[in-house]
C-alpha cells in the first residue's frame, strides 16, 4: 500500500467512526432490535427450557442475520444522499480499498457489538458456557462476512427508493452458508462435539469475502452513481 | 476464422439479429417438439418401469432436465452479464437479463416436479433433501436478479447491475451448494440419493439426455423470443423497428 | 494523439429515456480555458459533467485525458481532476476543518494549509464548527474551499453560484481567474453571467 492511499484509508474510517460516534443514539438501534428479536422467541415459543436451550444458536444466528440486514443501509446512504460518495468514487485510490474501509467502520459499530451482547442472550436462552465461547467466536468469524456480502447489496440497492425490500432478497440467500456452519458449530459445541471444521470453513469465508466482496461492491457503487 | 468473426459482429447488430433470429425460431421449434415426442414417448412408454419405484420415477424425464437447467442457465446468464459489463457488448446484456425468468421457471419446475416425486417416495411433499433446497436457494437467487432489473428504471445501469449480482451469485452458488449439502448430511444422515444411480438402464437413459437436449433447444427458443421482444422495445425509436412495424 | 495536457470528447453521445440528449459532441478545453455549458433545464448539462467525469458512461464516443481515454487512465485523471456537484458532499456531523481534511485524504493535496483556505472563501473562523449549521450558502464555500486544498488541473464544476450571494460570487470568479491564470482548466456550467478576467471563456449551448 502506498503512503497516500494508507492515508485516505485510515481517514475515511476514522471519519465513519467518529460520524457514528456523534450519531450514537441511532447506531444502537440495530443491537436493541438484535436483542429485542431474541427476547421475542420464548413469547413465541413458550417458556420451556429444553426448546428454547436447543434453538438457541438458530435463534441467535438468526437474529444477528436480520440486525445485520437493518443496519446495512446505513454503509452507503447517507453518503450517497449528501453526496460524498461521488467524492469517494473519483478519487484516484482504488475504491475497492476505500469500500473496505467504509465495511470494517460499518462492522465496528455494528457487528462488533452483537458479538458483546451475544453472551448476555445465550444465557438467557440456557446455553452452556463453552458453547458460548463458541458462539461469540462464530460471531467474530461471521458478522464480518455479513458486512462484506451486504455491502454489495447496499451498493446495488442505494440508489432506489424502494430498496430495502429488495437488498433482503439479493443478501439472504447469500448468508445461508454462514448460517449453516455457525449455528451448527454452537449446535456441535453444546452437543460436546469438535467444531474445528465449522470455524475452519467459517474463517475461509471470511478470508474470501475480505479477498472478493469489495471489487463488486465498487463496481456496484460506480453503477449507482451513474 | 473471419467468416465466423464478422457473423458474430453481423449478430451483435439488432436489425440483423431480428431478422436472422425470425428465420431460426420455426426451425428450431420443430426441432424441439420433435425431441420433446421422442423423449416423452421413450420416457413414459418404452423405458420399463422401476422394479422399487414402480411408475413413479418416471418423472425424472422432467424433473432432472429441469434441474440442469436451472443451473445452465444461471451460469450462461453471469457469463452474458459479464461479457456485457467488460466488453460492453449491448446483447450479452440482453442474454442475460431476458435469461433470468426463464431459469426461474425451469427452478420452479424443478422445485414442484421435486416435490411430486417426493410424496410417493418419502410420504411428504416437502424434505429438506439437499438438492431441493438448493434449488429452492436458487430460486431466490433468481428472484433478486429479476426484482433488481425490475426495480432500476434505468434499464442501461439495471443490466450492469443484473451481471454483477449474477457474477456474485456465480462465484456463491458452488459455495451454498456445499454447504446446504454438509447441513444435510449432518442433520439427517446421508440421504439415499436418488438421482444419481450408479447404474441406469440404457432404454432409461437415452430418453433423460433427449429430454435434456430438447429442454436446451426450449431455451434457446424462448431466449430468442424475448430477446427479439426486448430489442423492440429498447430500440422503439430507432429506423429499423419503424420500417418493421410500418411507421415510417 | 497530442500529449499536451488537455480534456477532449470525441462524438459523444447522451441519451436518457428515449431522447437523445445531445451527439456528436467535439471540443477540447486546454490550459488557460475556460468552457462555460449553457441551455434550458433538462437539456443534459449534468448529465454532460458526469460523462466528463466518468461517472456516467456516454452512449456513444469517448472522453480523452492528455490524449486517452479517460477508461484507460482513470486513476491518473482523478489525480488531475476535481468536481463539485449539485451535492455538496459536506457531512453535516462533522466540522467543517474534518470534512476538509477528509477531501484532502482522497485526492492529491496543493498545500494550502486548511486556514488560507478557508480564509479565501470569506469562512475563516469557522474551522470547528459543525457542518450542520452551516447556511446552504456556507456549505457551498465549504465545497468550493475544497478545490484550493487538491492539486487539479481541471475543476469540472455543477452550478457553482448555487446560494451564493453576490459577494462570494465576486470572491469566487477571483479564485477561479486565479486557477486559469495559472494554467488551470474550468468546465462548468452556471446560470449565472460570469466575469472572468485575462482568460478565454468558450461557451456551448446545449439547447442550440
Amino acid at each position: 500500500m502506498n503512503d497516500s492511499l494508507y492515508l485516505a484509508f485510515w481517514s475515511l474510517l476514522r471519519r465513519d467512526l467518529l460520524i457514528t460516534y456523534r450519531n450514537r443514539a441511532q447506531a444502537i438501534n440495530p443491537l436493541l432490535f438484535f436483542v429485542l428479536v431474541v427476547i421475542l422467541f420464548p413469547f413465541g415459543v413458550g417458556p420451556d427450557v429444553v426448546l428454547l436451550k436447543t434453538m438457541a444458536p438458530g435463534i441467535i444466528w438468526v437474529a444477528a442475520l436480520l440486525a445485520a440486514l437493518l443496519s446495512l443501509d446505513s454503509i452507503f446512504r447517507s453518503d450517497f444522499d449528501d453526496g460524498f460518495l461521488e467524492q469517494l468514487v473519483l478519487s484516484p485510490h482504488a475504491l475497492s480499498v476505500l469500500v473496505l474501509a467504509k465495511v470494517i467502520a460499518h462492522w465496528l459499530v455494528s457487528g462488533f457489538p452483537l458479538v458483546l451482547v451475544a453472551p448476555l442472550l445465550a444465557v438467557f436462552l440456557g446455553m452452556p458456557a463453552d458453547a458460548i465461547a463458541v458462539l461469540v467466536l462464530t460471531l467474530l468469524l461471521g458478522t464480518p462476512v455479513l458486512s462484506l456480502i451486504g455491502a454489495i447489496g447496499v451498493a446495488l440497492t442505494v440508489g432506489l427508493r424502494q430498496g430495502g425490500i429488495i437488498l433482503a432478497l439479493l443478501v439472504f440467500p447469500l448468508y445461508i452458508p454462514v448460517l449453516i456452519f455457525a449455528s451448527n458449530a454452537v449446535q456441535m459445541a453444546m452437543a460436546g462435539f469438535a467444531v474445528s471444521a465449522q470455524l475452519s470453513m467459517l474463517a475461509a469465508l471470511l478470508l474470501l469475502a475480505l479477498a472478493l466482496a469489495p471489487l463488486p461492491a465498487a463496481a456496484a457503487l460506480r453503477m449507482s452513481l451513474s | 476464422m473471419n467468416i465466423v468473426m464478422k457473423w458474430i459482429h453481423l449478430l451483435g447488430s439488432p436489425p440483423y439479429f431480428y431478422r436472422f433470429s425470425g428465420k431460426l425460431l420455426p426451425w428450431l421449434t420443430v426441432i424441439c417438439v420433435g425431441l420433446l415426442v421422442w423423449g416423452l414417448y421413450g420416457g413414459l412408454v418404452q423405458a420399463p418401469a422401476d422394479y422399487q419405484q414402480s411408475d413413479a420415477f418416471r418423472i425424472i424425464y422432467v424433473h432432472v432436465p429441469a434441474a440442469w437447467m436451472s443451473l445452465f442457465i444461471y451460469v450462461s446468464m453471469a457469463i452474458a452479464g459479464a461479457i456485457g459489463i467488460i466488453w460492453h457488448v449491448k446483447m450479452a446484456e440482453i442474454v442475460c437479463i431476458t435469461s433470468a425468468p426463464i431459469g426461474a421457471m425451469f427452478t420452479f419446475l424443478a422445485l414442484v416436479t421435486g416435490s411430486l416425486w417426493g410424496k410417493p417416495m418419502w410420504g411428504t411433499w416437502w424434505v429438506w433433501d439437499a438438492r431441493l433446497t438448493s434449488e429452492l436457494i436458487l430460486l431466490f437467487l433468481y428472484f433478486g436478479v429479476i426484482a433488481l432489473y425490475r426495480a432500476i428504471e434505468d434499464k442501461r445501469m439495471a443490466a450492469r447491475a443484473v451481471a454483477i449480482l449474477a457474477l456474485v451469485g456465480l462465484v456463491n452458488i458452488p459455495i451454498i451448494h456445499y454447504s446446504v449439502e454438509w447441513w444435510n448430511t449432518l442433520h439427517q444422515g446421508p440421504t439415499v440419493t436418488k438421482f444419481d444411480k450408479p447404474s441406469m438402464a440404457t432404454s432409461m437413459l437415452i430418453p433423460l439426455l433427449v429430454m435434456a437436449i430438447a429442454f436446451k433447444v426450449y431455451y434457446f427458443i424462448a431466449l430468442l423470443l424475448r430477446m427479439r421482444t426486448e430489442l423492440l422495445q429498447r430500440e422503439r425509436n430507432s429506423k429499423w423497428v419503424k420500417e418493421l412495424v410500418g411507421l415510417s | 494523439m497530442s500529449d499536451i495536457v488537455s480534456l477532449e470528447t470525441r462524438n459523444l453521445e447522451c441519451i436518457r429515456d428515449d431522447r437523445v440528449l445531445f451527439s456528436q459532441l467535439n471540443f477540447s478545453v486546454k490550459p488557460h480555458q475556460a468552457l462555460i455549458l449553457e441551455g434550458d433545464n433538462g437539456c443534459g448539462k449534468t448529465s454532460l459533467l458526469r460523462i466528463l467525469c466518468g461517472i456516467r458512461l456516454p452512449d456513444q464516443g469517448q472522453v480523452m485525458w492528455n490524449g486517452l481515454s479517460i477508461q484507460e487512465s482513470i486513476s491518473e485523471y482523478y489525480q488531475d481532476m476535481v468536481y463539485v456537484g449539485h451535492l455538496d458532499g459536506v457531512k453535516g456531523d462533522l466540522s467543517v476543518a474534518e470534512n476538509l481534511r477528509m477531501c484532502t485524504a482522497l485526492g492529491s493535496r496543493s498545500g494550502m494549509s486548511i486556514e488560507d483556505a478557508l480564509n479565501k472563501v470569506s469562512l475563516s473562523g469557522y474551522e470547528d464548527v459543525r457542518a450542520q449549521v452551516l447556511s446552504a450558502g456556507q456549505r457551498r464555500r465549504v465545497a468550493l474551499a475544497s478545490l484550493l486544498l487538491k492539486r487539479c488541473s481541471l475543476w469540472i464544476l455543477d452550478e457553482p453560484f448555487t446560494a451564493l450571494d453576490r459577494t462570494s460570487r465576486g470572491v469566487f470568479e477571483n479564485i477561479m481567474s486565479r486557477h486559469l491564470n495559472q494554467g488551470g482548466m474550468i468546465i462548468l456550467t452556471s446560470h449565472h453571467s460570469i466575469n472572468l478576467t485575462d482568460s478565454s471563456v468558450y461557451v456551448i449551448n446545449l439547447s442550440a
